[in-house]
């Protein structure tokens, strides 16, 4: 187990350099001047385009940026946007908030999908197995901003239940209505995906050996059915944490919460490179840890499954 | 999938701790923000404004864009400022600016006046701050403001490669605590209204021993005071109690809230909990729904800015006035901004907004829809292929343009295509590269309110923003004739007569002039909007 996790760390290092070598080249290397944009509709002076280009190795060629910018990464220093804000001290303040409104989703997802998903595969066809079906066709049809917009529009301009956006920095109650939007996809798939997995493993031998050995049903449906049939949902949830990370963009930007989807969007719009670069190197991070965790758990619910 | 006969109760016990999470989590759901007003007006309110993240540091001379002007300018006085409904100049900081023959200006400052350290404001601040605004070595994005004044190529040189020779220009002079001169290279009428904008502000000593620091927390002598700065949040800003301006502010606290979307602020303002946004978002635009949303809430503005179509002498086939006509004429202003402008766009009937001193009525005379005249000039030009427009298609750019391009077709019976760029930068580097193959969208907002801020930096040759690259010697000495003219009526007579020059040649079509239709909120009393896009702090009244 120890070997198998310290495998898969060391694993992440050339990810890690892989990883990020590609996304500083994709960032910086996209064709154009940055600063055409920055003065308006008259050219910037030489002077400041000079400056700024001192400022972020823009001469040197691209390893050479790269390695300066890696160098720099390891003390900790994450690098500068073009006004002058430290890129760490950016992460730092909109990461827990992203990582509140990821866990929200992650919730609302699990806790409502997994719901659902358990009572249809359990009963089969009938009105509740129909509804299911015809909700979550619902919802991964419609995109996440129009979700998004419509709550927004409903619950916070008509009806005034919620506000508009979101505070500073945000309690996990504000959140509850940014992480049903964000959420209502993968809340979807959950259903879909429990469902299935259960009206399969409903069948499964050792479930009719359990119900011989004169289980109680909650024991059987709760421990031998459900601990089974939850592996790819938890799969499928693990890896969505990390994709909800860097996918609230959409509802980030809604909302106007403050956390790394909005710091990614702002920084491919105003071409600020670094902090493109930083927040998708951390989110590399997560996501990895993420497929780690979720690996691990996978013998916690099932003991048949070794890792060396 | 199979499973196994483990018995546990882990997972029953995960399941209702989640669902006990969850349960809590939705009882500390919602909140209501609206609350009544009294109508009351409360000096001590706060007015809470949408703001975009800066794009540069907070630094007069470093600071061109509206996300960053908005605190920029709230926090510093300079010589000369403009008033917020009419954009009319007016002495601040300064006692006198005297000249007599435009290239020597002797300027006294007040005395008392104090930056928001306690320390006094003096002459040597505002002759200190441009320097080091000049100076190429700091490369201060507004550099190029300083350009009139003698000494500057030699802080700046223009040779990119050149180092500058000395750190001061040498058309700055100290004449005491209070007094300064400046000399310009050439006489120049209108540096009197230009000091007005952003960069001339002074700095404080503080700034010139650490400017990094500075910027995250900067020091000036305006109506308000700097509090704090959270990046990609807000920046609080408050009453300046000692300032000594005109344009004091009537509330205590200023709120830039910063958002990543328009449509998201605008929904703020309709719930109450955003107090001012200075541009509506599309959603509210189509089909005017602003105006039933806003109704009294509606801040209608004049912003001091024109937009045009510039129709570039280097593409092929464009340099020939009798398509330019044709084409200027094609373009049915009047219904494509009533329709698909909503309202918050007037025709352009010149190259001069309106409201600015020295604007006529009418300058441009094939600016007039007229497609008869337009056919018999389109058949004279002998032009043949297909006509292009080219802009950068968001922040709702393309469907004016679009618009304008079926006008033309519909009347000339002529291909003319939209062709979008995928942003603003893009756009500009294809522009300033003159790499343009057809027509292209060329906006101008004014700086400083002066009609040559209309022409200089537009239609003079090799200006900065000439974007048809245009040049009519004759329009050059016109221009350079009212620049050393210092009798401010008859300056404006001879760039008058440069404006009608220019409106012959039709270098660019000037096809419409902004408005400028902003919202506030029911808690805020009056506002108006300057000729600049911003709120006029000073005009702000908000309620209890």
């Amino acid at each position: 187990m120890i070997r198998y996790v310290l495998r898969r760390l060391l694993q992440l290092i050339p990810v890690f350099f892989g990883t990020t070598f590609l996304i500083y080249v994709l960032v910086w290397a996209v064709p154009g001047d940055p600063f055409s944009g920055k003065c308006g509709q008259t050219a910037c002076p030489q002077a400041y385009v000079d400056l700024m280009t001192e400022k972020f190795h823009l001469n040197d060629n691209l390893i050479l940026q790269y390695l300066k910018y890696l160098g720099s990464l390891f003390t900790g220093d994450w690098g500068e946007t073009f006004n002058g804000t430290s890129v760490g001290e950016l992460i730092a303040t909109s990461y827990p908030i992203t990582l509140r409104l990821a866990l929200v989703a992650v919730l609302i997802e699990a806790v409502i999908g997994l719901t659902a998903g358990v009572l249809t595969g359990l009963r089969g066809k009938g009105f509740l197995d129909n509804l299911v079906l015809v909700s979550t066709t619902f919802l991964i049809s419609l995109p996440v901003f129009v979700t998004a917009i419509v709550l927004q529009l409903v619950l916070g301009t008509e009806l005034g239940i919620i506000d508009t956006s979101v505070s500073d920095n945000p309690s996990f109650g504000e959140l509850i209505v940014p992480g049903i939007a964000l959420g209502s996809l993968s809340m979807a798939y959950v259903a879909r995906l429990t469902r299935t997995s259960i009206a399969e493993n409903r069948h499964a031998d050792y479930i009719r050996t359990a119900i011989a050995k004169g289980q109680p049903n909650s024991r059987v449906v709760g421990v031998h059915l459900l601990r089974n049939s939850v592996i790819p949902v938890l799969t499928f949830l693990g890896t969505d944490l990390g994709a909800l990370m860097g996918g609230a963009i959409v509802t980030e930007g809604v909302f106007n919460i403050n956390g790394l989807g909005g710091l990614i969007f702002r920084g491919i719009q105003n071409r600020e490179s670094a902090t493109v670069v930083g927040v998708v190197v951390l989110l590399v991070l997560v996501y990895l840890l993420m497929s780690l965790i979720v690996d691990l758990l996978y013998a916690v619910l099932d003991p048949r499954i070794r890792y060396d | 999938m199979e499973g196994n006969m483990r018995r546990s109760r882990r997972l029953w016990g995960a399941a209702a701790v989640v669902t006990t999470l969850s349960l809590v989590l939705a009882a500390c759901g919602g909140g209501s923000s609206s609350s009544g007003s009294s109508g009351e007006v409360d000096p001590n309110g706060t007015f809470t404004v949408y703001g975009t993240e800066p794009q540069n540091t907070l630094i007069p001379t470093n600071t061109n864009e509206l996300g960053g002007s908005k605190a920029v300018d709230a926090m510093f006085a300079e010589l000369v400022a403009f008033k917020g409904d009419n954009a009319q100049p007016y002495n601040q900081m300064a006692e006198s600016i005297t000249t007599t023959d435009s290239k020597v200006f002797d300027i006294k400052i007040k005395q008392g006046w104090k930056f928001h350290d306690g320390t006094e404001v003096k002459a040597k601040n505002f002759v200190d701050a441009w320097n080091y605004g000049a100076y190429s070595p700091n490369g201060q994005i507004n550099s190029t403001f300083f350009e009139n004044i003698q000494g500057y190529d030699d802080v700046h040189p223009a040779d990119d490669n050149a180092k500058p020779t000395t750190d001061k220009m040498s058309g700055l002079v100290l004449k005491g605590d209070y007094e300064f001169q400046v000399t310009l290279k050439a006489p120049f009428s209108v540096f009197a209204t230009k000091i007005g904008y952003t960069a001339f502000a002074p700095l404080p000593d503080v700034f010139f021993s650490d400017p990094k620091a500075f910027a995250q927390h900067p020091i000036g002598n305006g109506p308000m005071k700097f509090v704090s700065r959270t990046p990609n949040v807000d920046i609080k800003l408050t009453r300046n109690d000692d300032y000594k301006g005109q344009d004091k502010v009537k509330f205590k606290d200023l709120n830039i809230k910063i958002y990543a979307s328009q449509e998201t602020a605008y929904q703020d303002l309709l719930s109450n909990k955003l107090d001012f946004i200075e541009t509506l978002p599309p959603s509210a635009l189509a089909g005017s729904k602003y105006k039933t949303d806003l109704k009294d809430n509606l801040v209608i503005g004049h912003l001091l800015g024109i937009s045009t179509i510039a129709v570039p002498y280097y593409v092929p086939g464009y340099d020939n006035l009798d398509l330019r006509k044709a084409i200027s004429m094609a373009i049915d202003r009047a219904q494509i901004t009533k329709t698909v402008m909503n309202d918050t766009y007037v025709p352009a009937d010149g190259y001069v907004s309106q409201g600015i001193e020295g604007y006529r009525p009418a300058v441009c005379e094939f600016c007039k829809f007229d497609p008869t005249a337009a056919k018999a000039a389109f058949a004279k030009s002998g032009f043949k292929g297909k006509l292009t427009i080219a802009s950068n298609a968001d922040g709702g750019r393309k469907e004016p343009l679009v618009a304008a391009c079926n006008s033309i077709k519909n009347v000339l019976g002529v291909e003319c295509d939209f062709v979008p760029a995928t942003d603003f930068g893009q756009w500009r580097s294809i522009v300033t590269g003159h790499k343009l193959t057809g027509m292209g969208r060329s906006d101008w907002s004014a700086d400083y309110p002066s009609i040559e801020d209309f022409l200089n930096p537009i239609y003079r040759t090799g200006a900065s923003s000439n974007d048809s690259v245009y040049s009519n010697p004759a329009v050059d000495q016109l221009l350079q004739q009212a620049d050393s003219t210092p009798d401010k009526d008859a300056a404006i007579k001879i760039y008058q007569q440069a404006e009608d020059a220019i409106a012959k040649d039709l270098p660019s079509i000037p096809v419409w002039d902004e408005k400028g239709v902003a919202a506030k909120s029911k808690h805020t009393k009056t506002v108006t909007l300057d000729f600049r896009r911003r709120a006029d702090y000073s005009s702000v009244e908000v309620t209890k």
